[in-house]
């Protein structure tokens, strides 16, 4: 059985089509990242323009590199939130003129439960049950996956996500867009011992996060540094920030197993593709004895391929979307479409 | 005070929580229609802050108000609907305008917008003006401003509020 997954929900246009839930025969993502460079950020309105010009050619390079014609498709899967809704609704309305000029049944997809899935898009992927953490520009969550279709939020940001923090610390240190692999580039060769910032564990045994005193303190301390006199590059400011970051979230995931008594450890999301937070949790795991998972980088960012698993088995258990089915900007996972 | 210039009020916290009890307190005298402009540098308190009026139109408890950079925009449900919005990442009026942001200032509800001294021109006359300034670590002084008859008579119901309080 053959899905078509789209995913318009913030700067990447993406389609996949994906075989009886498990073989990814294309996963196309059309990313904006250059177009949005210079404003440090995406721009929504750039952002919705972007994907009204690229989902019809995205979509039929899906197809045609899984060398699958439009009538062979058994549903199509789309993203219906949480993200931008002037993007969402590009996804979703190209979505509905296929469900509905094909004859087929349209699935509503909830882009975190994406997330959450892009684990089993990998030959070796976890168990049930597991603890996942996903991480990206627009969320930071813990969740403890029970099976497909049962999740349970175990913790989550406050106040900014993890990518959402490197995107500003990257504007405050002037490295650029997209926060992420800017300083992971710089922080390559800084010490990240270097400075000592803090680290928000909240109350003890808390599996939420908070990022936004981070921040502070980073922009508190480069104003210091910027007076001159310190002994200190930006490549070590870089690394120590980061570091600050990947101690707290490699940290709560092992408290998340431990009270669940979960031996699955996993992250998704484009925060999940940064080597250092990648070394530290095969650390962590490796000392308390588990497992850790995360997908291939085309799997982290948003792509259709995690879009067209999550939409197979909701199309599996019966859950198909009616054509008036609106965008959610905000969209909880525990939440039905 | 200048009875022809803006009114203003500042008021200093000294932690995070005590930002997010003053904007509780100013949650609790807004209506529908009033509109929020913070100003103030990147971790001043502003969606701190904003937790806070959350609280004050009863959105619920287990609702988590996180930063709408990424989103633009997040919408909760209290008493009356709250638009948290975001202009960090945008520069252009039309860039606001063209996300559709600037519709939420006349819907029913209350809005309150971050980075709001990006575009002063879009504000809405009857808004209230939050600046956010950093004193220290946790140190903050908040100082509230305002012209318009509405703006002005919502500070004074916060400086009552705080002198009762004192």
């Amino acid at each position: 059985m053959l899905i078509l997954g789209l995913d318009t929900s913030c700067d990447d246009t993406s389609a996949a089509v994906l075989e009886d839930g498990r073989i990814v025969l294309s996963n196309i993502i059309q990313s904006q990242v250059k177009l949005h460079q210079p404003h440090g950020g995406v721009v929504p309105e750039l952002a919705s323009r972007e994907h009204i010009r690229n989902i019809m050619h995205v979509a039929q390079e899906a197809l045609k590199t899984a060398q699958v014609k439009t009538e062979e498709i058994a549903a199509v899967a789309v993203t219906i939130g949480p993200g931008l809704i002037g993007s969402l609704l590009v996804g979703l309305y190209y979505a509905k003129g296929l469900a509905y000029g094909l004859g087929i049944p349209l699935v509503a997809v909830n882009h975190l439960e994406g997330h959450i899935l892009s684990v089993f898009l990998e030959e070796d992927h976890p168990p049930f049950p597991f603890i996942i953490l996903t991480v990206a520009g627009g969320h930071t969550s813990i969740y403890y996956v029970k099976d497909f279709g049962h999740y349970e939020q175990m913790g989550q940001t406050l106040d900014d996500a993890a990518g959402e923090a490197f995107d500003k610390v990257a504007k405050i240190l002037g490295l650029g867009y997209p926060g992420g692999p800017v300083i992971e580039r710089a922080a390559k060769k800084g010490d990240r011992e270097r400075i000592k910032f803090p680290r928000a564990y909240l109350a003890k045994d808390s599996l939420d996060f908070s990022f936004s005193g981070l921040k502070t303190a980073v922009a508190l301390y480069v104003k210091e540094w910027e007076k001159g006199g310190k002994d200190v590059t930006l490549e070590d400011i870089s690394a120590s920030f980061q570091e600050a970051v990947v101690d707290v979230l490699a940290d709560k995931l092992i408290l998340a197993a431990r009270k669940k008594g979960v031996r699955h450890v996993c992250m998704a999301g484009g925060v999940a593709s940064n080597s250092r937070l990648r070394e530290r949790l095969l650390e962590v795991t490796g000392a308390n004895g588990l497992k850790a998972y995360w997908p291939r980088p085309a799997y982290c960012t948003d792509n259709g391929a995690m879009i067209a698993l999550a939409g197979y088995h909701r199309f599996m258990r019966g859950e198909v979307a009616d054509l008036s089915i609106d965008v959610k900007s905000r969209f909880p996972i525990g939440q039905n479409a | 005070m200048n009875p022809s210039g803006p009114m203003k009020l500042a008021v200093r916290s000294n932690s995070s929580e005590e930002t997010v009890g003053l904007g509780q307190k100013l949650g609790k005298l807004l209506t529908s229609g009033d509109v929020v402009a913070l100003i103030g540098e990147l971790g001043s308190g502003k969606t701190w802050f904003t937790k806070g009026i959350a609280r004050g139109l009863d959105v619920p408890a287990e609702t988590i108000v996180t930063s709408p950079s990424f989103t633009l925009v997040n919408c909760y449900e209290g008493r009356l609907p709250l638009y948290h919005m975001d202009g960090y990442r945008l520069e252009e009026a039309s860039e606001f305008i063209n996300a559709g942001l600037e519709e939420y200032f006349y819907m029913d509800g209350i809005s309150v917008l971050e980075w709001a001294d990006k575009w002063p021109e879009l504000l809405p006359a009857w808004h209230l003006k939050a600046r956010f300034k950093i004193l220290g670590p946790d140190s903050r002084e908040i100082t509230f401003e305002g012209n318009h008859p509405r703006a002005r008579q919502i500070i004074e119901a916060i400086e009552e509020e705080l002198m009762r309080e004192n």
